[in-house]
Order: C-alpha cells, then sequence, then structure tokens
C-alpha cells in the first residue's frame, strides 16, 4: 500500500508522477457480507473506516449507487466547527472537531484542515447576550470562544461594510479552532483507509429494497443483484426517505436543496471563516484563492440537486451589503445538493424497528464537520448494539415523545426552517 | 419555479411563502395517539416525484394554496384554494 509523505511527492514527481496507482480497489460485490454500508458518502465511507479500525469488521461493503463522493460530500462549504449550544449536539461536535485535528494523521491523507477561525457577526447587544451564552457554553465544553467587539474585529476584517444601514456590525462571536477541510480529500481519504482494512467500496450499486424476514434484516436487493447481510445501515442523507421506504419506515425528513457558489480564483482577501447570520450569507476563501459562499435553502421540499433564481438573488444581495467589494469578483460556478432536513435540526444516528438495521440521516446542511464523529458513533452502534456516549441523544424517538428534541434554532418542528 | 393562484393569476415563486405537505390540512384529534401526532407534526413521505403542499400567497391575496407539483423537474401541475378543499366545494 502506498504511504504518503513529503518523500514519496518528491520521488514520484522525479520520473513525472507516473507511479502513483489507484487509491482503493474496485471490486465486485460478494452474495454476503457482515455488513453492509447504503451510501458511499463522508458518513459511509467513515462508518465503513471505524467499523474496520475500531471494531475489526472488515469482511464489510459500502454500496453507492453513483460514485464515492458524487453526493453532498463533494457539494458542500467544507466549514467544520464546534458552536453548538443544546446539550446532544455539543459534545457531538465537540468531540468530532477533535477528530479533525488528528484526521491527517490518522488517515495519512491531506485533508487540508485549515483552522483559520469562525466569525459569526454580530449587531446588536441582544445578540451579544445570546452570543456570550453561547460561546460559554462552548467554553463549558472544553472549546474556544471569545467575543470580539467591533474595533479589534475591524482590524481583523477591514473589507467588511460596518455602516451598512440595516446590520450594522458591532462585533462578533470567534471560535478560533473553527475552519474548513478539502470536502473530496474527506471522502478520498476515508475510502482509501476502508479500502486498505478490506472494506468492498461498490459503486454504481443502487439499493432497490432492503430484505426483512421476522422483523429482522437479512440483506438488500440492487442493481447488482441480492446480497446478503445480517446488518444493514442506511447512511445517505438526501435519499433517506426513499430507503427508509424500503423498510416500511417514514421519517421525520424532509428534502431541500442547499446552493453554493464560489468565483474566480483570487489573491488572498478573506482569511477566515465569516457567518452573516441576519443576511443568511457565509464566506470563506479556498486554497486556490476562489472565494466559497452560500445562503439558505432554497425553501421547499425539492430532489433537484440544482438551484432556482430567487435565491441566487438573495444571496449576491446579502453578499453585497456584508462585502460591497465582493461585487468585483465574477462567480465561476454555482450548484445546489439535496439536504435531509430533520424536524428539529438535529440528526439520528439509530436502531429501528428492523432487528439489524440502523438509520444515520437528518444532517440538513451541517454534516460535513460531523462526518468523523458520526462515522465513529454509526460503527460503535453497529459493532456493539450499544449509543456511542457522545452520540447519546440522536435518537429517533425523541419525535414521538418530544422529549430532548434537538431545535438549536427554536425555530419549531417546520423541516425548512432550520 | 411560477404558481398560479386561483384568485391573482401566475406569479413569481417569490410571492409565496412555502409551509410544507398539505397533510397539515388533517390536524388529527387532540386525544388522538403519539404515534399519529408524531405522523402529523413530523413524519413526511417525502416523495422523489409529485408532491402536494401547502403555500401561502403573502405577497399577494394571502389565501392559503394547496399546490401540486414535482419535486424533480418544478413542474406545477394544479394549485387549489386550501379553503375551497376544507369547505367541501372543490
Ligand atoms: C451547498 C452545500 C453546502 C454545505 N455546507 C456545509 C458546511 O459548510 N459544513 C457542514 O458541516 N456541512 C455542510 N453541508 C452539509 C453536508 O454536505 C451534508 O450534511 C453531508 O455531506 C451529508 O452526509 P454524506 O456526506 O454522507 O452525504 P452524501 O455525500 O450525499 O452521501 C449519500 C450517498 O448516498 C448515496 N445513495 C443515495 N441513495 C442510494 C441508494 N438507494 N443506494 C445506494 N446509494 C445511495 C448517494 O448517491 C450519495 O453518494 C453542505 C451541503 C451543501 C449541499
Ligand atoms: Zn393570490
Amino acid at each position: 500500500m502506498m504511504k504518503f509523505s513529503a518523500f514519496r511527492i518528491l520521488k514520484e514527481g522525479l520520473p513525472g508522477n507516473k507511479g502513483w496507482t489507484p487509491h482503493w480497489r474496485n471490486p465486485d460485490p460478494k452474495p454476503a457480507y457482515d455488513a453492509i454500508i447504503i451510501g458511499g458518502g463522508g458518513h459511509g465511507l467513515s462508518t465503513a473506516y471505524y467499523l474496520a479500525k475500531n471494531h475489526g469488521f472488515t469482511n464489510i461493503a459500502v454500496l453507492e449507487k453513483g460514485w464515492l463522493g458524487g453526493g453532498n460530500i463533494g457539494r458542500n462549504t467544507t466549514i467544520v466547527r464546534a458552536n453548538y449550544f443544546l446539550p446532544g449536539n455539543s459534545e457531538f461536535y465537540s468531540h468530532s472537531l477533535k477528530l479533525w485535528e488528528n484526521l491527517e494523521q490518522e488517515l495519512n491523507y491531506n485533508a487540508m484542515l485549515s483552522q483559520r477561525g469562525i466569525l459569526s457577526l454580530l449587531h446588536s447587544d441582544g445578540q451579544f447576550y445570546t452570543a456570550a451564552r453561547r460561546g460559554n457554553s462552548m467554553l463549558i465544553q472544553g472549546d474556544d470562544a471569545r467575543l470580539i467587539h467591533r474595533d479589534e474585529l475591524r482590524e481583523m476584517v477591514p473589507y467588511l461594510d460596518y455602516e451598512q444601514s440595516r446590520f450594522p456590525i458591532k462585533g462578533a462571536l470567534f471560535h478560533p479552532r473553527g475552519g474548513t477541510a478539502r470536502h473530496d480529500a474527506v471522502a478520498w481519504g476515508y475510502a482509501r483507509g476502508a479500502d486498505q482494512r478490506g472494506v468492498d467500496l461498490i459503486q454504481n450499486c443502487e439499493v432497490t429494497g432492503i430484505d426483512i424476514e421476522n422483523g429482522k434484516v437479512t440483506g438488500v436487493q440492487t442493481t447488482r443483484g441480492t446480497i446478503k447481510a445480517p446488518k444493514v445501515a442506511i447512511v445517505v442523507a438526501g435519499r433517506s426517505s426513499q430507503v427508509a421506504a424500503m423498510a416500511g419506515m417514514r421519517l421525520p425528513i424532509e428534502t431541500h436543496v442547499l446552493q453554493a457558489f464560489v468565483t474566480e480564483g483570487l489573491k488572498p482577501i478573506v482569511d477566515h471563516v465569516i457567518s452573516f447570520g441576519m443576511g443568511h450569507f457565509y464566506i470563506s476563501q479556498s486554497d486556490k484563492g476562489g472565494l466559497v459562499f452560500g445562503g439558505d435553502l432554497d425553501f421547499y421540499a425539492s430532489y433537484a440537486q440544482r438551484g432556482n433564481l430567487p435565491t441566487v438573488e438573495e444571496v449576491m444581495r446579502a453578499g453585497m451589503t456584508l462585502m460591497p467589494a465582493l461585487g468585483k469578483a465574477k462567480v465561476l460556478r454555482s450548484w445546489g445538493g439535496v439536504m435531509d432536513m430533520s424536524a428539529d435540526g438535529s440528526p439520528v444516528i439509530d436502531k429501528t424497528q428492523t432487528k439489524g438495521l440502523f438509520l444515520n440521516c437528518g444532517w440538513c446542511y451541517g454534516g460535513f464537520k460531523a462526518v468523523p464523529a458520526s462515522g465513529v458513533a454509526t460503527a460503535h452502534l453497529m459493532a456493539t448494539g450499544r449509543h456511542h456516549q457522545m452520540a447519546d441523544m440522536y435518537r429517533l424517538d425523541r419525535f414521538q415523545t418530544g422529549y430532548r428534541l434537538m431545535d438549536e434554532e427554536a425555530s419549531g418542528s417546520q423541516h425548512n426552517l432550520h | 419555479m411560477r404558481i398560479r393562484c386561483p384568485l391573482c393569476g401566475e406569479r413569481d415563486r417569490r410571492e409565496y411563502y412555502y409551509q410544507g405537505d398539505a397533510l397539515a390540512l388533517n390536524r388529527p384529534d387532540a386525544d388522538t395517539s403519539d404515534h399519529e401526532w408524531d405522523d402529523y407534526v413530523h413524519n413526511r413521505i417525502n416523495p422523489v416525484g409529485q408532491t402536494r403542499d401547502l403555500w401561502q400567497h403573502s405577497g399577494g391575496c394571502g389565501a392559503w394554496l394547496i399546490v401540486s407539483r414535482d419535486t424533480v423537474s418544478h413542474e406545477v401541475f394544479s394549485v387549489e384554494l386550501a379553503k375551497a378543499r376544507q369547505e367541501g366545494t372543490q
């Protein structure tokens, strides 16, 4: 197996980079496995990796209907952070950020984690109070947070329009350990790590049915035939409702499109991740120089994987309000991904009524940062039958009992408002 | 996407507020089971393809509408007044 290092890059570079080999095999499905993971996105791949690494499950497969990393894992705006407030989310994302900080060593893969810091802008006294409360809860969780007032913020990010009439900027909540990572590399790193440990990554293999006998899962139907397994996990993000329906379930999920945008490459200007909540806008700059930004959902249930113009206009408008210089940049591309919006805005990692069938869904537009911890937690649940401590509250029955719903934004049980 | 309000005619999607699945109109009885309330408040079929959802013409006449449309192509098939449906006149 090929190990990456600076020396290796030199050695391969000299003969013209002709010696590199594929990072993973492309096997055909076997008739049976010890466990199957449906969905080769970030969460499916990390689940497979940790099942193999932490629990010794090596006779397992990831079934992906398209190609690895073609879903949301390759479409997101790559922000990682641990600035959640509610118990349940707080410890989970805190754990995930710690895993991010060691991910490249763990995977021997350059995930380009860049802890450039996240600034969440504040515009009023009231917002300062709530930000102080959130910041304190982050500190109690063991993460970092600092309130920044206008003068200091102005030195850090001088290019914002501080005097705009609608939302004059008064300060920010700073989360220094937050930042970005290279989304594709995360998928590829986990894929390579899982493959190395014997996991079969099977592409162009759509799951079309889930086989259940006497309340127990026995395998799946796919476009490449029947595959048997006593344990199956549904990890398909925006397609969760369809795959869960194959097992007779109806989920607290509605699928919505989220768009993002990138400009031509520019010289470094945006050194942090800036979140302008009041304008539903956020921006960072990729290492290639493109300004990467986005806003809200398109707001109605959709599987289109592309966006509509009203949201494009709204995002551009908010960007121009915040940072007028943005108007000089040319937008290179825009795209959309389908989000599994849960009714309380928080995810589910749980067993189901069907024995051996597990569910990982409801990541909304925040599931990239969750990829490492979600893999650890889902693998732990599949292998041991017990919930991992840091993901213990991601239960499906919270929607029925109403106990411990995790509505971070206190927006109520409407799927598109989170 | 454009939606034809039965009262105002065809208008841009921006004039409308999206509420969610039209099952919101079938509110269960207060003493029905937790399970049915869960289905009403949270659980959705969330179809790929034809769906029925509830929109309000908030930037127009204010009427609540039941819109039948496609979640992949965004084609709108039909629009009716929620009020008419609830009063059983349609
Ligand atoms: C524009 C945009 C910006 C975002 N920004 C951020 C951000 O800044 N920070 C953050 O934390 N999160 C962000 N997200 C959210 C994040 O990308 C998702 O929550 C996360 O990637 C979802 O998990 P996943 O990677 O497993 O999903 P996916 O990559 O979508 O994986 C699911 C896979 O399942 C496969 N599948 C579906 N049905 C079947 C089937 N029947 N059989 C086999 N395979 C199937 C799909 O093909 C897909 O590859 C963003 C999302 C978008 C779209
Ligand atoms: Zn009208």
